[in-house]
């Protein structure tokens, strides 16, 4: 025992439960701020816009429509028979992919609508999409052809419900 | 009664010694220059964003429905909105053009250096969070220029390796800029004034150790000094009087100078402008990101373009003092520096069509070049004046002080 003297028998025990609280202290402030950092994420009532009917039947053939879906614009293109064989034909730019990989139904093309630079909305042209930020061109299947986005234009998850309706936000 | 007031208040916290050490006492060189008082400027508007932005704040909706509108009844039905709202518009720019000043006088007197490297990194701090500020507060009046430079700067973050679309969906709150974008920006571009405040008296504090550097670059000692109070108080004032006279000549007949004219559309997510520009401020480092093929890259390039004035203190391995007065390559290195930041900012400011793309390119190669030479070009150019005999003989010695104590 070490009464009456103010000798510390062992000091390092000491430092141990100095570094003990301090730990938990630690752990406890970070714990804290979990509720706030999770706070900054999207909500019930925008994660509940998930998905989104279109009806599709008034967009004639070689038009495109933009819609929105979870606050971002959706292209759904009407391809003509001539856009299909020419897009059938091509395998795209700097990410190849086959223009059957990115349609359910050849005349009917749906992505998203956001330049994968930098999230730019790129305006429709007859050989497919121009992004005005930064000069990325698409073609009539999404796919880049020039231009510094690395990827091609994103495929949303979506379904025909029937011939003139889709659903937009699962497959 | 004053004289009283004032001996209670000191009994109980040093407000005389107070203003006799930071001001009344203060020794400050006698040769300070008017490039000297921007310091001071940057500090002055930093209180006109602070007043004009408390009284926005009083009449602006934080709501995606109300932002835009909000701003129109501001101009035209609050009270001196129009002015308040000008004010803090042109503040904004402003407070950019004064603290860019500020720091080139630090570039070309090499105030960074020994004893000064953490003045020198707080002030980029302050740098950073006054960027953050100005980018938040863009976003506010929710025209379309505000709405797709929030969309492109946050889609920077996509760029982190591993789960950078998380994170930028973290940071907007949703799958894209909206609602809950705005009002986090709201409170963020509310929240940060006070944390640069915070940060300016640290910066403050930092001086006083170490002092302010002056042109000569010599260490005047105690020997050269005059109080800062009544001297430079009065040099600031009159600084200040000059840059309120272009401030107010822009606020009252130039108003929208900076205003970027597709800003005047509301935001509308589905349509991208034909051509979107960051605010002036932003164009440099907006052209060194474009001039980078790749996107990582690109974002990568851009922060090293801000964070690498912090690396000074380093790159600079002269030991002559004076910044660039007496040492004529560092002098054309400056110049040259300066001039390639206004070709990038021109760059930045036009879309990236192939010659303007090369140009970019260019630009961007000789600002990092700069950087990456200068380790090099210092030390020798140290040797050469040193050899050469042409330099007055104080700086010598100051020289040899310091190769001195670099070998200790």
């Amino acid at each position: 025992m070490c009464q009456n003297t103010t000798e510390i028998p062992d000091e390092s025990r000491r430092d141990f439960l100095g570094a003990l609280t301090a730990s938990v202290a630690g752990a406890g402030a970070i714990a804290a701020c979990v509720p706030f950092v999770k706070s900054m994420s999207p909500s019930s009532d925008v994660l509940d816009k998930a998905t989104v009917e279109i009806d599709i039947s008034k967009i004639g053939m070689g038009q495109e429509k933009t819609v929105a879906w979870q606050g971002k614009p959706v292209f759904i293109l009407h391809r003509t028979p001539a856009m299909i064989s020419e897009m059938e034909s091509s395998k795209g730019g700097k990410d190849p992919e086959p223009d059957s990989k990115r349609i359910q139904q050849p005349e009917w093309l749906v992505v998203v609508g956001i330049c994968t630079h930098l999230g730019c909305v790129p305006n429709k042209t007859a050989s497919g999409w121009f992004c005005p930020c930064h000069g990325s061109v698409y073609d009539n299947s999404g796919r880049i052809i020039a231009g510094p986005a690395p990827k091609n234009l994103i495929l949303p998850p979506y379904h025909f419900v029937s011939e003139e309706k889709i659903v937009i936000g699962k497959a | 009664m004053s004289k009283k007031i004032v001996a209670w208040i000191d009994q109980r916290f040093p407000l005389s010694a107070f203003v006799k050490h930071e001001l009344t006492d203060y020794p400050t060189p006698r040769n300070l220059s008017y490039w000297w008082g921007f310091g001071f400027l940057a500090g002055f508007v930093l209180v006109i964003q602070l007043v004009t932005g408390v009284f926005l704040a009083m009449h602006y909706k934080a709501d995606s429905n109300l932002a835009f509108d909000s701003i129109q009844h501001i101009m035209r039905e609050v009270n001196y909105g129009w002015l308040i709202r000008y004010l803090h518009s042109t503040g904004a720019s402003a407070f950019f053009i004064v603290i860019y000043t500020h720091m080139a006088r630090t570039l070309y007197y090499g105030s960074y250096r020994r004893p000064r490297e953490l003045l020198w990194w707080t002030g980029q701090l302050l740098l950073l969070l006054m960027m953050a500020t100005a980018f938040m507060g863009y976003l506010l009046p929710w025209g379309q220029m505000s709405y797709w430079g929030a969309t492109v700067i946050t889609n920077l973050f996509s760029a982190t390796p591993g789960f950078g679309e998380d994170i930028v969906v973290w940071l907007r709150g949703g799958f894209a800029v909206d609602d809950p974008t705005l009002t986090r920006f709201f409170s963020m571009h509310y929240l940060f004034p006070f944390i640069i405040s915070a940060a300016v008296l640290i910066h403050l504090v930092a001086l006083h150790t170490v002092r302010s550097s002056n042109p000569s670059g010599l260490n005047l000692a105690d020997k050269d000094n005059i109080p800062f109070h009544p001297y430079y108080t009065i040099k600031d004032l009159f600084g200040l009087g000059i840059f309120l006279l272009g401030y107010f000549a822009i606020v009252f007949f130039k108003p929208d100078l900076f205003i970027d004219p597709a800003n005047n559309v509301p935001a509308n997510p589905m349509q991208t402008p034909a051509d979107i520009v960051p605010e002036w401020y932003f164009l440099p480092f907006y052209a060194i990101l474009r001039s980078v093929p790749d996107l990582a890259g690109g974002v990568v390039a851009m922060l090293v373009s801000v964070l690498i004035f912090a690396a000074m203190p380093y790159l600079d391995r002269s030991r002559i003092t004076g910044g660039a007065r007496y040492r004529p390559i560092y002098r054309t290195l400056f110049y040259v520096f300066v001039i390639d930041i206004f070709v990038l900012g021109y760059v930045g400011a036009h879309p990236p069509a192939s010659l303007m793309k090369l140009t970019g390119q260019i630009a961007t190669s000789i600002y990092f070049l700069t950087f990456l030479l200068l380790p090099f070009v210092s030390r020798w150019e140290e040797g050469r004046l040193l050899q050469s005999g042409k330099l007055p003989a104080d700086v010598v010695d100051m020289a040899r002080k310091e190769i001195e104590a670099s070998h200790a």
